[in-house]
């Protein structure tokens, strides 16, 4: 069976620092990989690849079988590659539903001729897709400035899922949580696992990574240096591959 | 007691600028009789048509986060470029009429290009806004002088005083109406003029780019690039594109303000806008913008042009030197800036 996102030696390079060197990873549909490793690792520098953030200096990546070349963020997300960044990229200037429209704003006819935004149209769906996470926010017309952590992250997941995405990237989507609100994220991961969508999770929790993921890639230096099914690895051998004290065949 | 007291100093530090209008008016009305009258309302709309367009122009650069400071002398070098176009058109020959369409139809274009040029520097090419578009002051009035050679332009037809010292609407009380022409009455009787043509043509084009940011995706687009523009350019956002182009519109609306100077004067000024460069950033700053990006609406630009316009024309009926309201205009600057400072929670909490 073919995965449904490959990427294939990838190396991305900033100035003389090789940030990813030669990394390939393949993600099949309704799986949860986990992308492990320490600050520095490689793992954001990887999925900004992937999501059209940054452009590699070598390397293919691969939808459903067909090479494709993701040249800016527009054209990851027009694949259904969605990701949750873990600065979670909202423009804290602008309304909840603005926030989950951005870059994809619903329009509509004034007048006949001249397009302009479909407010309540945009509104009333960042309402359903919140509250199909059970998340509370009191309005989505205000501003994210004033939301707390745990509001905003459930705006950053929102716009993600929305789209009907089928591969969802999640930078760090535990951080800076309540333990009620990260338990929450995960049974959410589960769920979309179970609607058929490729998850990348990338994360320093390993618990959860644990929890979660059927495979784990760890990455050290820029380097895929292993790759375990969850099941039948412990946080052991993983922390012993992330801080390389060991050598292992990859 | 306390939060009344919070209320009224959050009202207060919303509305200070619709405050400052009713008192600035109060005050000259006071100190100069008639002040309160059709008359001098349409003088301050009409000397303040610069700052109008330029203010509205500079409200789309600061909500990205940039500045742009050639509005001033790109509204010089249009003022220059038209005229000199339209002198020579109608020196081959041409009417007035198609000679001052096409030499104001050609100057609105070519004034795209130094925004084109601020908006290149500044997105694909990452120059600081503040550097790129004062290199862009330098280089537009350099041009203009230039152009010049060190005489007023002249030569320009009398349609274009006709037109920009021409009313929208005459009315011969309880007897005619008459749509741009001057009505012929006998002598003593009185005509009233409503709304100058200049006046017509800047809110025309006002409320045409208030839409474009308010209502449509270049608006929300241009609030977001502002906000976050790492966040933009995650949302899809082509960022680099979008900012070349907001800082097209604001060189079009300063050469827009020079077509309209070239109208209402009848000569081309290579430093016809440089007064008004303050004017306008200060105008964006009482509209309760953020000089960090993300936020201001021409609404409220429109506001703080209101008050600078009544302060330039309040000031002259007055008699009071033009070095004066630069003093006036700075102090202002600094209240409106220490209000914002100093009541963010009050103030920002809105959409």
């Amino acid at each position: 069976m073919g995965y449904l996102l490959e990427v294939r030696n990838i190396t991305k390079r900033f100035g003389g620092l090789v940030a990813v060197n030669d990394v390939s990873v393949g993600l099949n549909a309704g799986e949860v990989i986990g992308i492990v490793g320490d600050n520095g690792a490689g793992k954001s520098t990887l999925i900004k690849v992937i999501s059209g953030v940054h452009r590699p200096e070598a390397g293919t990546i691969h939808f459903m079988g067909e090479e494709f070349k993701i040249e800016s963020p527009m054209d990851a997300l027009k694949l259904g590659i969605e990701t949750i960044y873990q600065d979670l990229a909202l423009a804290e200037n602008m309304n909840v539903y603005s926030n989950i429209f951005l870059g994809r704003e619903k329009l509509k006819k004034w007048l006949g001729m001249i397009k302009v935004l479909d407010h309540e149209y945009m509104h009333n769906e960042s309402r359903k897709v919140l509250n199909s996470l059970e998340i509370e926010i009191p309005s989505l017309r205000n501003i994210i400035r004033v939301l707390s952590g745990g509001q905003r992250q459930a705006v950053a997941i929102s716009r993600s899922i929305y789209w009907d995405a089928r591969v969802l990237i999640m930078d760090e989507p535990t951080a800076g949580l309540a333990v009620a609100e990260q338990s929450k994220v995960l049974k959410l991961v589960n769920r979309l696992k179970e609607q058929g969508i490729g998850i990348i999770i990338i994360t320093h929790q390993l618990h959860d990574v644990f929890s979660v993921s059927d495979r784990l890639i760890v990455m050290r230096r820029g380097q895929k240096v292993g790759e375990r099914i969850t099941k039948k690895t412990n946080t052991d051998e993983i922390v012993r591959l992330i801080i390389g004290a060991e050598t292992v065949e990859t | 007691m306390v939060k009344a007291k919070l209320k009224v100093f959050s009202l207060l530090a919303r509305y200070w600028a619709y405050l400052f209008l009713i008192l600035e008016f109060i005050f000259f009305a006071s100190m100069a009789r008639g002040f309160f009258s059709l008359r001098v309302i349409q003088n301050i709309l009409f000397f303040g048509t610069p700052i109008f367009l330029l203010g509205t122009a500079e409200t789309f650069v600061i909500i990205t986060g940039g500045i742009d400071l050639s509005v001033g002398f790109v509204m010089g070098f249009a003022t220059v470029l038209a005229a000199k176009l339209v002198a020579a058109f109608i020196g081959l020959g041409m009417g007035p009429a198609a000679g001052l369409a096409l030499g104001v139809g050609i100057t609105l274009i070519v004034g795209l290009i130094p925004g084109f040029i601020n908006g290149t520097l500044v997105a694909r090419l990452d120059v600081p806004p503040f550097i790129a578009t004062f290199a862009m002051f330098g280089i537009s009035h350099g041009v203009s002088e230039l152009l010049l050679g060190g005489v007023w332009a002249k030569n320009l037809p009398h349609l274009a005083n006709a037109i920009g010292n021409g009313f929208f609407l005459y009315v011969v009380p309880g007897k005619a109406l008459s749509l741009f022409q001057r009505p012929i009455v006998q002598r003593g009787q009185a005509v009233l003029e409503i709304i100058p043509n200049v006046v017509v043509i800047t809110f025309f084009f006002i409320l045409i780019v208030a839409f474009l940011l308010k209502r449509m995706k270049f608006g929300h687009h241009t609030y977001a690039i502002g906000g976050n523009i790492d966040a933009a350019v995650k949302a899809g956002i082509n960022v680099k594109k979008h900012l070349v182009r907001v800082y097209m519109l604001s060189s079009f609306l300063a050469t827009l303000a020079g077509a309209i100077y070239v109208l209402k004067y009848v000569t081309g000024k290579g430093d016809a806008g440089a007064a008004f460069l303050l004017d306008s950033i200060v105008a964006v700053v009482i509209g309760g913008a953020s000089l960090y990006g993300g936020k201001g609406t021409v609404g409220r630009t429109i506001l703080g042009c209101c008050i600078l316009a009544t302060l330039e024309t309040g000031l002259r009926v007055l008699g009071v030197s033009t070095f004066d309201k630069f003093i006036a205009v700075g102090v202002i600057l600094i209240i409106a800036v220490l209000i914002d400072q100093f009541s963010p929670e009050l103030v920002h909490k809105e959409d």
